[in-house]
């Protein structure tokens, strides 16, 4: 299968006035066409500057390097009018907070159209004949009318469904969605999280979901990165993993996450510790001062990401052939 | 809209007649009067004065008087320049005021807004060093120190421009004024400039707009810069309290003939009814630009008539 | 910029876990790295000292006349390092009294109003309701009103006293301190652990001492620093158009209105006492930014 977005050997830093952060540390991986992959990690694992990397999102202090293709073409280094010709176009991204990602100053309608006259030089009219059409299909209730409203009379959910109709303007290849529902109620995660699944059903699309949230993941992806510390752990299809946790950090996200089969009187297992300093990361792998498997040898280099079968990589030494 | 900018109206009315109170009793309750200077009066003139200025009535009467000349625009006889009401001396000083203050506020925003922008646009770079430098440099010299030092290069050293007077309005007299009143606002509106865009830059739905594909210079303009504007639109209002302040100094030491030099010259002289006066005038001038102020700011910002409701 | 997804805040997270110092030697760590406050310290700190022993480090007095010196220029033989002035009186001594004045002046101004600023804002933030709506209404009256012409006003009624400069200035400088003390006022009130500390039977006056005013302290202690050089440049100009100190004591403003009248034949007169003032609202201005980026990290 071609795949739309290949990332290699990936390395982010921060600088800070208190030292380099190393965000995203030697990340590996590709999106396949009309796939949908789950990218999983405690907030500070890296997760979403992986992504911020590949489409020049970075804030002023970061610095990429490695490479992230898509379709082949290279995105790191590459000039802001090309880039920009894949971003918003190729690439549809939403973000975590619907709240602050809508400029709060123009109304819905001139956001979603300066999308369309922009990429595809339309008519302001047809922009906006196309931005009610594209509200009406991710569901937004009354449509016309929240066309020509500001954000902030908007719900959080309508936000978010904004936003989501604003990335497929251009019918992207690819969506990002970081941390699509984390800042919604409950109930209407639920319903953003349906919305996703409608849409990889009807679109050709490959869709990249950012999240914390296991169960989110098992709902919607294909297949599954588990991030800690800046580094990809783990990787496989969402049944291997979920089944199959290789990588004692996937295990412990799994054995902290409530089950409805669980018995009631279980007591929900929590990883101990904390995530370390990205400043000072340890010299061999990041999660062994949590690990309960860990070893000397995991303090002398950090693991490599291994693949074990097919598609399916764990970065752990304790799976590995001594 | 309306509502709003009625409402504002209310809170500005009662203010006005607040200052114009305090201002009248502190003045009466003042030790000494202001022809105590003029020694030797003989008993009848001195109380023919006292009528003329209705200062022989009982002070309620007085306020009275006051406040409805004042409702009229008539803030009495000048104390000193008997011929003169403080309304002849305020519109005399009118025209050289406002030219003086109109093009400094101007200026401020123009460049204050270019500098800031640009600074921000560049954080970190020599360039942004230079203009905060230059900012910090506008913000600590205060303008009656700028004023004879910008004199002292232009008009004493270089002989390009005349050192003071008001020239019969010639432009080349009015340009080290403008400049000396202008800087120190262009500074601030740049350091507030520089602050916010930094601030707006780093907003998600600005890395919203990236993450769209637009063009720089939309994201700039139409994305970051209204929202970065907010604040100096909302200084807009001290601004000009700070013009006006400065122009009393800037016209002293340029000898213009506005506004602000009857009033210190006013208050070297203890003319009450002047100093009263200009410092209604002045207030009332603050207050309605405040209030200017404030709508452009609803227009700006959506949210503010939703939530004013 | 409290959403977790910004890169920033992640930054600062990451950061911010490195080590649990305490907020006071990390600030001042931050402050000490900031080369413009250090400096600006140790100048106005010679200037603080110079102020102080006025008196001794020149032969001249402040109001001694040198009839044969008139509008002499820099003389080191005569110990006129600054030159003599328009009276033939030493320059360099009229200018340390210049910073006596206008040091003290900011002094006790701010003092002056950070009183009324923080017992008004803490009585508005804890009454709420009400008192408060109505302590908050008058400070907005107030900060419409062009505060300048109100010190002149006092000036020109009370006469031209230095201590009515204190309490004019003091007067009508507490009203941004008034809003601060208020607004960390309501935020700590609420605070988890304000009621954290309650739930857990430590006294009230122990919670002031101990949380409160520590938590509060930051900002005040920032507005502080800028309310001193605004409060100089307001005496200043006030002095500066004859409003102000009288002769024969003098202020800076004093001084500058002097020499400018003076600058094409006596350029001397006009700057240093510029020099002096200026450099002195530098200091300030830049101990201020470097104390609110020390405190305050996210503003940057």
């Amino acid at each position: 299968m071609a795949s739309v977005l290949t990332v290699n050997a990936l390395n982010t830093r921060f600088s800070t006035p208190e030292g380099a952060v190393s965000a995203v540390n030697d990340v590996t991986f590709s999106v396949d066409a009309r796939e949908s992959v789950g990218v999983v990690g405690e907030s500070g694992s890296g997760k979403s500057q992986v992504f911020m990397s590949a489409l020049g999102l970075l804030a002023k202090n970061g610095q990429a390097h490695g490479s992230v293709q898509y379709a082949g073409d290279e995105m790191l280094g590459m000039p802001e009018t090309q880039l920009n010709r894949i971003r918003g176009v190729h690439i549809g991204m939403i973000f975590q907070d619907p709240m602050t990602s809508l400029n709060p100053y123009l109304r819905v309608v001139r956001q979603m159209t300066e999308v369309l006259v922009e990429h595809k030089g339309s008519t302001e009219q047809d922009a906006r004949a196309k931005s009610l059409q594209a509200l009406e299909s991710v569901g937004i209730p009354d449509p016309a009318k929240r066309l020509d409203q500001y954000p902030y009379e908007l719900s959080g959910g309508m936000r978010q469904r904004v936003m989501i109709a604003m990335a497929l303007l251009c019918e992207p290849q690819l969506l990002i969605a970081d941390e699509p529902t984390t800042a919604l109620d409950v109930t209407v995660q639920a319903q953003i999280l349906e919305l996703l699944a409608d849409l990889k059903r009807h679109h050709d699309m490959a869709i990249v979901l950012i999240t914390h949230d296991l169960g989110v993941v098992a709902g919607l992806c294909d297949r599954v990165l588990v991030m800690y510390a800046g580094r990809i752990v783990e990787q496989g299809t969402v049944r291997d993993v979920f089944y199959d946790p290789r990588h004692p950090y996937t295990l412990g996200l799994l054995e902290s996450m409530p089950r409805v089969d669980a018995a009631g009187d279980e007591a929900l297992a929590t990883i101990q510790g904390q995530p370390p300093n990205l400043q000072r990361l340890p010299r061999g792998c990041a999660f062994s001062e949590r690990c309960p498997l860990a070893w000397e040898r995991c303090d002398e280099a950090p693991p490599p990401l291994r693949e074990l079968a097919s598609g399916r990589y764990s970065a752990c030494y304790r799976d590995a052939p001594r | 809209m309306l509502a709003y900018a009625l409402r504002r109206l209310l809170v500005a009315v009662p203010t006005l007649f607040i200052i114009v109170t305090i201002a009248f009793f502190m003045i009466r309750i003042a030790p000494g009067g202001p022809f105590d200077r003029e020694r030797a009066i003989p008993p009848e003139i001195e109380k023919n004065i006292l009528a003329a200025y209705d200062l022989d009535l009982p002070l309620w009467q007085q306020y009275l008087k006051y406040v409805g000349g004042v409702l009229q625009g008539d803030f009495g006889p000048s104390y000193k320049y008997r011929d003169f009401t403080v309304l002849d001396l305020i519109a005399s000083g009118l025209p050289a005021s406002l030219q003086l203050g109109g093009i400094a506020i101007v200026l401020a925003v123009l460049f204050g807004i270019t500098a800031g922008t640009f600074a921000a646009l560049s954080q970190n770079s020599r360039y942004d060093y230079l203009i905060m430098a230059g900012a910090m440099t506008g913000i600590a010299i205060p303008n009656f120190v700028m004023a004879p030092l910008l004199t002292l290069v232009f008009g004493v050293y270089l002989s390009l421009l005349p050192v003071a007077g008001w020239g019969d309005g010639a432009l080349a007299n009015k340009i080290l004024p403008v400049i000396a009143l202008a800087l120190p606002q262009i500074a601030y509106i740049a350091r507030l400039t520089r602050g916010s865009m930094i601030e707006t830059l780093s907003q998600n739905y600005v890395r919203t707009a990236r993450a769209k594909g637009l063009r720089e210079r939309i994201v700039i303009v139409r994305h970051a810069l209204r929202g970065a504007l907010l604040p100096v639109v909302s200084y807009l209002g001290p601004a000009t309290a700070q013009i006006i302040t400065g122009s009393v100094v800037i016209e002293t030491i340029f000898d213009f003939p506005g506004i602000g030099r009857h009033f210190v010259q006013g208050a070297l002289n203890r003319d009450y009814t002047v100093v009263m006066g200009v410092m209604i005038f002045y207030a009332t001038l603050i207050i309605l630009f405040n209030l200017l102020v404030d709508l452009a700011y609803a227009l700006l910002d959506p949210k503010v008539k939703y939530e004013q409701r | 910029m409290a959403n977790a997804g910004n890169t920033t805040g992640l930054v600062l997270d990451a950061a911010g876990m490195v080590q649990g110092r305490s907020l006071w030697a990390d600030a001042r760590r931050r402050l000490m790295r900031n080369k413009a406050a250090v400096a600006s310290m140790i100048i106005l700190s010679v200037i603080a000292l110079l102020a102080v022993f006025a008196p001794w480090l020149s032969p001249h007095a402040y109001d001694e006349v040198y009839w044969e010196r008139i509008q002499a220029p820099p003389d080191f033989a005569a110990a006129h390092w600054f030159g003599t002035d328009g009276n033939g009186r030493d320059m360099f001594v009229r200018t340390l009294y210049g910073a006596r004045v206008s040091l003290m002046v900011g002094i006790l101004a701010t003092t002056v109003s950070l009183l009324i600023g923080v017992t008004w804002g803490a009585v508005a933030g804890f009454a709420g309701g009400r008192t408060d709506n109505l302590m908050m209404r008058f400070v907005d009256i107030m900060y419409s009103l062009p505060f300048m012409f109100f010190v002149i006003l006092l000036m020109v009624i009370f006469g031209r006293n230095i201590f009515m400069i204190f309490i004019a200035l003091g007067a009508v400088e507490w009203l941004t301190m008034a809003r601060i003390v208020r607004g960390q006022t309501l935020s700590i009130k609420h605070k988890e652990f304000i009621e954290a500390a309650h739930a857990s039977g430590v006294s009230g006056a122990r919670i002031v001492t101990r949380h409160i005013i520590p938590n509060a302290l930051g900002p005040v202690i920032v507005y502080v620093t800028l309310t001193v050089p605004q409060v100089i440049l307001v005496e200043s100009f006030i002095s500066f158009l004859g409003l102000g100190v009288q002769e024969p004591l003098t202020s800076w403003g004093v001084l500058i209105s002097e020499g400018a009248r003076q600058m094409e034949t006596a350029p001397w007169m006009l700057v240093f006492p510029a020099t002096f003032l200026a450099a002195t609202l530098f200091c300030l201005n830049f101990i201020g930014d470097g104390l609110r980026d020390a405190l305050d990290p996210h503003d940057r």
